[in-house]
């Protein structure tokens, strides 16, 4: 690196974060495997600690929180360092940040398992953990914002203000919904200020919009920085940013109560609900427009590049998904899916397909950087993960949406005498093979995770594997520990 | 476009950037959710609601803990075939009491708004220590531990007290008695329930859930919980409410 064209960049922690992203990574997946195959096989449960009802918290907030959670930390912080060409403000804090958000995951997890939980949906943790998420996440805001405003570029490139708006409203979100006051201040044991009906409409606007500023918001900050960066091409158009990015948050915060279809919330609020997340639909195909468009001119670069494959195969996911969202959102339509597989199958072709994809696409780009290699250790096994993956996705999806229009048309299903079909358990049994392919379908998905891990190992060593050519076909020199094996081979 | 020329500005001041996503994604969280604290416009009054028993609300927490929302809702919707498989649909008066709320999102085990009373206690018990045992095909994870362990009912006055903090209206007289009523209705006919009747009622559940005497266990505790509910509100003497199909 030229120390005089780059600034002294905070690049150690960033790499603490991509290596955090990969290793709970792996626990996140792992853990979802095991409990769809409890969900097939329910020997697998072992009371107390081990259970569905204790596991599936560790599960969702191990992919969403710590594997996402890292995936935006690390990012956020290269990006925002290379757009404003300085260095990350204050690293004492930048690093707290770090050791702050492992320590709030280990304990919301060591929580779950123990069966402290607020029993709200991706808002677990008990009210000791959400106090020090808190400081956590203002110390990020202020090392966000202390590097934007003393950045060295006048214009504030677009990846910040999805994370921007990222940071801000997930920080409005867990301040709202995390109103519980606890029973014994020595205590673990917490009780939610609001009840009922209040309380599902604060959980669920908490709830969608953990989708719409975690999920969404802070992975497109990603995809805005390293889509155009492996493409070598800007972003498509800078006006189709602004149009998407303030009508995508705009619409986002209104679309929670289409979780709540059919109940006691009231019918305006639900309509409200309804209307905008089918409105929804088209500020989110603006950004998948917007990265797939920015290969204008470079689609040929995607023969050739796994890493950019990954990238684009994940806008394919987002739009997939932010297509599927608004439909399920109909309330006629979620009379059916609300309560079934379908909604699990929606959830992860978004999360795996959009957010697994984005983030193993910029990670196979940021690894190379933060450790100074030219390239991954294997294109090529980046491209046995990119199948795996996506073989694993289309038989989760495919199980999920079976099962779930199955069991949803079962339940509602009559005989000729007015009377209904199905007891609730010949539903129940009719979803065991799609539970056993679901469970593949995971199994594949973390193979492939597994298999990024030891290509980063292998490229951290300052390895090439034999036989490898770079994204753009070219030879590469195989190395072992940072040196060459031998010269190139000529003549391929 | 002229207004798009203005983005500038905003993108050359960070500071007014997160200003303006603050205002906007503050507004469709205002307007939906302040209107819901005007009560009166979303629960409407019904008859029989009442807190939980101290027992019962040490069976809700046991329902939190285990993570049973995962799996089963509690919110009928006014479809068809919901109401015929579970009964009435959902009021809202009847989760107001819940904090937080335990709709739930997924059914991979049935309903549980009302199955109060649709089992007896002692299937239960046999179905939360095996659940195969009664349900073969059944894909329930095992509870057998509540019946060992005893249910933390010392501190339920704190319990009590910090609900009625938060506007569940548990009066002095339940908080003092918390402990005791718990055991009373653990208890049930081995002892004199008149207090605690007195102070929840005549429709009350008391008597020994889960057929271990001088002990009240998380199972206790638990099964209380799922026979209360469904069961507090008399719809039989509801006016307002209408059958609503599909």
């Amino acid at each position: 690196m030229n120390a005089q064209t780059h600034p002294n960049y905070n690049m150690d922690v960033v790499k603490l974060f991509t290596l955090a992203t990969c290793f709970w990574g792996v626990v996140g997946m792992l853990v979802g495997v095991i409990i769809a195959l409890q969900l097939a096989f329910p020997v697998l449960n072992i009371e107390p600690l081990l259970t569905f009802g204790r596991l599936r918290p560790i599960h969702t907030s191990g992919v969403i929180f710590a594997f996402g959670g890292n995936a935006l930390f690390a990012t956020s912080y290269y990006i925002v360092q290379r757009t404003c060409r300085v260095r990350l403000w204050n690293d004492k804090l930048a690093f707290f940040t770090f050791w702050g958000y492992q320590t709030f995951i280990v304990m919301a997890a060591f929580g779950y398992l123990m069966g402290v939980t607020q029993a709200k949906e991706y808002a677990e943790p008990e009210w000791y953990a959400d106090i020090w998420l808190t400081i956590v996440w203002v110390a990020y805001l202020l090392v966000f914002l202390g590097t934007v405003i003393k950045r060295k570029e006048p214009h504030l490139y677009v990846a910040n203000w999805f994370f921007l708006a990222f940071i801000i409203t997930v920080a409005v979100l867990h301040l709202g919904n995390a109103m519980h006051i606890p029973v014994d201040i020595r205590g673990l044991k917490s009780y939610s200020v609001t009840s009922g009906v209040q309380s599902a409409m604060i959980q669920w606007w908490y709830g969608h919009n953990a989708v719409g500023f975690f999920l969404t918001a802070g992975f497109l900050g990603m995809m805005y920085y390293f889509i155009p960066k492996r493409a070598e091409r800007p972003v498509y158009s800078y006006r189709l940013s602004i149009v998407h990015f303030w009508s995508l948050i705009f619409i986002y915060i209104w679309a929670g109560p289409h979780h709540l279809h059919y109940t006691a919330l009231p019918d305006w609020a639900q309509t409200l609900g309804m209307t905008f997340s089918v409105m929804l639909w088209m500020p989110s195909w603006g950004g998948m427009i917007n990265g797939a468009m920015t290969l204008s001119g470079a689609w040929h670069k995607l023969r050739k590049d796994p890493v950019l494959q990954f990238m684009i195969v994940s806008l394919a996911f987002y739009g997939m998904g932010t297509f599927e969202g608004p439909l399920l959102s109909i309330r006629v339509v979620n009379a059916l899916s609300h309560y079934t597989d379908w909604t699990i199958g929606h959830v992860h072709s978004a999360a795996l397909g959009w957010n697994g994809f984005i983030t193993f696409g910029a990670l196979y780009m940021l690894v190379p950087l933060l450790w100074e290699r030219k390239e991954v250790y294997s294109l090529k096994l980046v491209s046995v993960h990119l199948w795996l993956g996506t073989f694993g996705i289309v038989l989760y999806i495919t199980a999920m949406w079976a099962s779930g229009i199955m069991q949803g048309l079962m339940w509602r299903s009559y005989d000729e005498m007015g009377f209904l079909t199905y007891s609730f358990v010949e539903t129940v049994v009719a979803m065991h093979p799609f539970y056993v392919i679901r469970a593949m379908g995971g199994l594949l998905f973390l193979t492939g995770t597994l298999l990024m891990c030891y290509n980063f190992y292998r490229t951290i060593k300052g390895d090439v594997r034999a036989g490898e050519v770079d994204k753009n076909g070219q030879p590469r020199v195989p190395m072992l520990n940072g040196k060459a094996l031998s010269a190139p081979q000529e003549g391929k | 476009m002229k207004l798009l020329e203005k983005h500038e500005v905003l993108e050359k001041n960070s500071i007014l950037l997160l200003i303006g996503i603050i205002v906007v994604v503050l507004i469709g969280g205002i307007i939906e959710i302040i209107p819901l604290f005007r009560k009166e416009t979303v629960i409407e009054p019904v008859e029989g609601m009442r807190p939980y028993t101290p027992l019962e609300l040490a069976g809700y927490n046991i329902y939190l803990r285990e993570g049973c929302y995962n799996c089963h809702s509690q919110h009928i919707r006014p479809l068809r075939d919901e109401v015929t498989r579970y009964g009435h649909y959902s009021l809202a008066a009847e989760s107001m009491y819940d904090h937080p709320f335990q709709w739930g999102s997924k059914r991979t085990g049935p309903d549980l708004s009302r199955v109060g009373g649709k089992y007896s206690d002692e299937w239960h018990v046999a179905h939360l220590i095996k659940p195969q045992s009664v349900v073969p095909e059944s894909i329930m994870p095992s509870y057998s531990f509540l019946m060992r362990r005893a249910a933390t009912i010392s501190d339920l006055d704190k319990h009590l007290k910090t609900l009625r903090m938060i506007g569940v209206p548990y009066t002095e007289d339940m908080i003092a008695n918390a402990e005791k009523d718990a055991v009373a209705q653990a208890t049930g006919d081995r002892v004199d329930t008149s207090g605690f009747v007195s102070r929840y009622g005549e429709k009350v559940n008391a008597r020994d859930f889960d057929g271990q005497q001088h002990t009240v266990t998380e199972m206790d505790a638990l099964v209380a919980y799922l026979q209360v509910l469904g069961t507090m509100v008399d719809f039989k003497s509801a006016k307002n409410i209408h059958m609503v199909e599909e």
